[in-house]
């Protein structure tokens, strides 16, 4: 291996730890969720500060890189991913902060009722599971993985698209659940946007390993192309 | 301003039984600046000289196919008339060590025995130099020997010399691979400057120099002409992978 393969093979493990991180910071922000688990929630907000470290981190050394080898082809296209994927793992991290945050700051546990009503946690699980596939996607320079995420992304979207009905319901049981719904629908909302961090995370993807362009109106095409 | 100045069918040349390009086909439009990319050995430098008939001039040496300049077969044409009409440059800086700058300049005309008055030769000498981006560094020393320049300067003065005898083409070799950075930048800018009047064809190993100073690239490898696209496309998504190996550094 050359010396820029042994760099950016580097580097992809250095994405792949923070995407495991930010990963694991979105699974704790759900449990501290369900269980109302304040002290989880604020090891999540503590944990933060290191997505922000990786973030640095991987900026700086797509920098060195690119002073130092002046890279072409799939080699540039991996950098230029590079630096937008974790641009979207950071703004990853700080939706499962958010939602900890809620947590920490709720006087009551969330109703598990009201938990279901909204799909909420349906809508969580498909989330993570759609972060964990454009990891694998990454990893494995899956392209046809990649762009099943723009389909799964729909999902994620009817929900979101559906919430105010939802929410409305669970105020309308529940006068004084108030609060507690409007926090629900803000963490359908993160979630909502964890979905388009994904699908750019994908759009990525299949830009370094193919050179196809698919954001903005391409990326509907690569959904026409899924169904 | 498009059209096709230069153009190969099934070109291939020989040294004796080696059969060192192979069946090249290209279009070089006029006013595009071209860099010649490839390993050592794979025929970048003989399709180079095979243009302006340099290639004939090595015992043993072959050529087969139909190499065009302006729509004319070249291997029809006189040899020096084909070599007026493409000036070249070398790797290293070659100004005749015993003449001057001034005569270095006009060496085209002084050495092929073209009668030309002083006043033509004046005006010969300041339109390439300045050309060339020479002309304000040397002109209070026009009569001093074309060596006591520097490096880079004495690449521009043979850069100049060719600009002299208003070639349609410049074919550079490696231009740039004697020269310290400070001298290949300015020679680079050059190139941008040239392209203006003239169409460029460099070889170079330099691939950041290619991605730089060129419109269009092309990649040779074991004689063969694999890929030829816009430079832009070429570096950041080659279609052949044996030019994505080349140009990341993974050629085994």
């Amino acid at each position: 291996m050359t010396q820029l393969e042994n760099e950016i093979s580097a580097l992809k493990k250095e994405i792949v730890n923070m995407w495991i991180l930010v990963q694991s910071q979105l699974n704790k922000a759900r449990e501290a969720m369900i269980k109302f688990d304040k002290d989880l929630a604020r090891e999540v907000l503590v944990k933060e500060k290191r997505v922000n470290s990786f973030e640095l981190k991987i900026d700086r050394d797509v920098e060195n890189i690119f002073a130092l080898y002046c890279p072409v082809a799939i080699d540039l296209r991996f950098l230029l991913a590079a630096l937008k994927i974790n641009t979207n793992l950071e703004r990853i991290g700080d939706i499962a902060s958010g939602i900890a945050k809620y947590v920490v700051d709720s006087a009551v546990n969330y109703d598990t009722a009201a938990l279901e009503s909204t799909s909420l946690l349906r809508m969580y699980d498909e989330a993570v599971n759609i972060l964990i596939d454009t990891r694998t996607a990454f990893e494995n320079e899956d392209t046809v993985l990649a762009r099943s995420i723009f389909k799964r992304d729909d999902v994620l979207d009817a929900i979101n698209d559906n919430a105010p009905i939802t929410v409305a319901e669970v105020i309308k049981a529940d006068i004084t659940s108030i609060n507690e719904a409007l926090f629900i629908l803000s963490i359908i909302r993160k979630l909502e946007r964890v979905g388009d961090q994904s699908k750019n995370i994908a759009e990525e993807i299949i830009f370094y390993v193919e050179a196809k362009i698919l954001k903005h109106s391409a990326s509907q095409k690569g959904k026409k192309e899924n169904e | 301003m498009e059209s096709t100045i230069v153009s190969s069918e099934n070109f291939n040349a020989y040294f004796g039984d080696n059969h060192v390009v192979k069946d090249v086909n290209i279009k070089i439009k006029r006013n595009e600046v071209i860099a010649v990319m490839g390993p050592s050995g794979c025929g970048k430098t003989t399709y180079l000289r095979c243009i302006n008939r340099m290639h004939e001039l090595i015992p043993g040496a072959t050529s087969k196919g139909l190499m065009k300049l302006d729509d004319q077969d070249v291997y029809k044409m006189n040899a020096i008339y084909v070599r007026y009409k493409i000036g070249m440059v070398f790797q290293r800086p070659n100004p005749f060590p015993n003449l001057s700058i001034y005569e270095n300049v006009i060496a085209g005309y002084l050495l092929n025995g073209l009668k030309i008055s002083k006043a033509d030769k004046d005006v010969i000498v300041e339109k390439s130099l300045t050309s060339a981006a020479l002309w304000k560094e040397v002109k209070d020393s026009l009569h001093k020997k074309g060596t006591f320049l520097s490096g880079g300067q004495q690449q521009r003065l043979c850069i100049a010399r060719a600009i002299a005898m208003e070639p349609e083409l410049i074919l550079f070799d490696e231009p740039t691979s004697a020269l310290d950075p400070i001298s290949t930048s300015s020679v680079e800018t050059l190139f941008h400057e040239l392209k203006a009047n003239y169409t460029l064809i460099i070889v170079t190993h330099n691939m950041q120099q290619a991605a730089r100073v060129s419109d269009k690239t092309a990649f040779f490898y074991l004689g063969e002409l694999v890929e030829f696209d816009d430079t832009k496309t070429m570096f950041t998504n080659p279609k052949d992978q044996r030019t994505q190996n080349y140009i990341t550094g993974r050629f085994s």
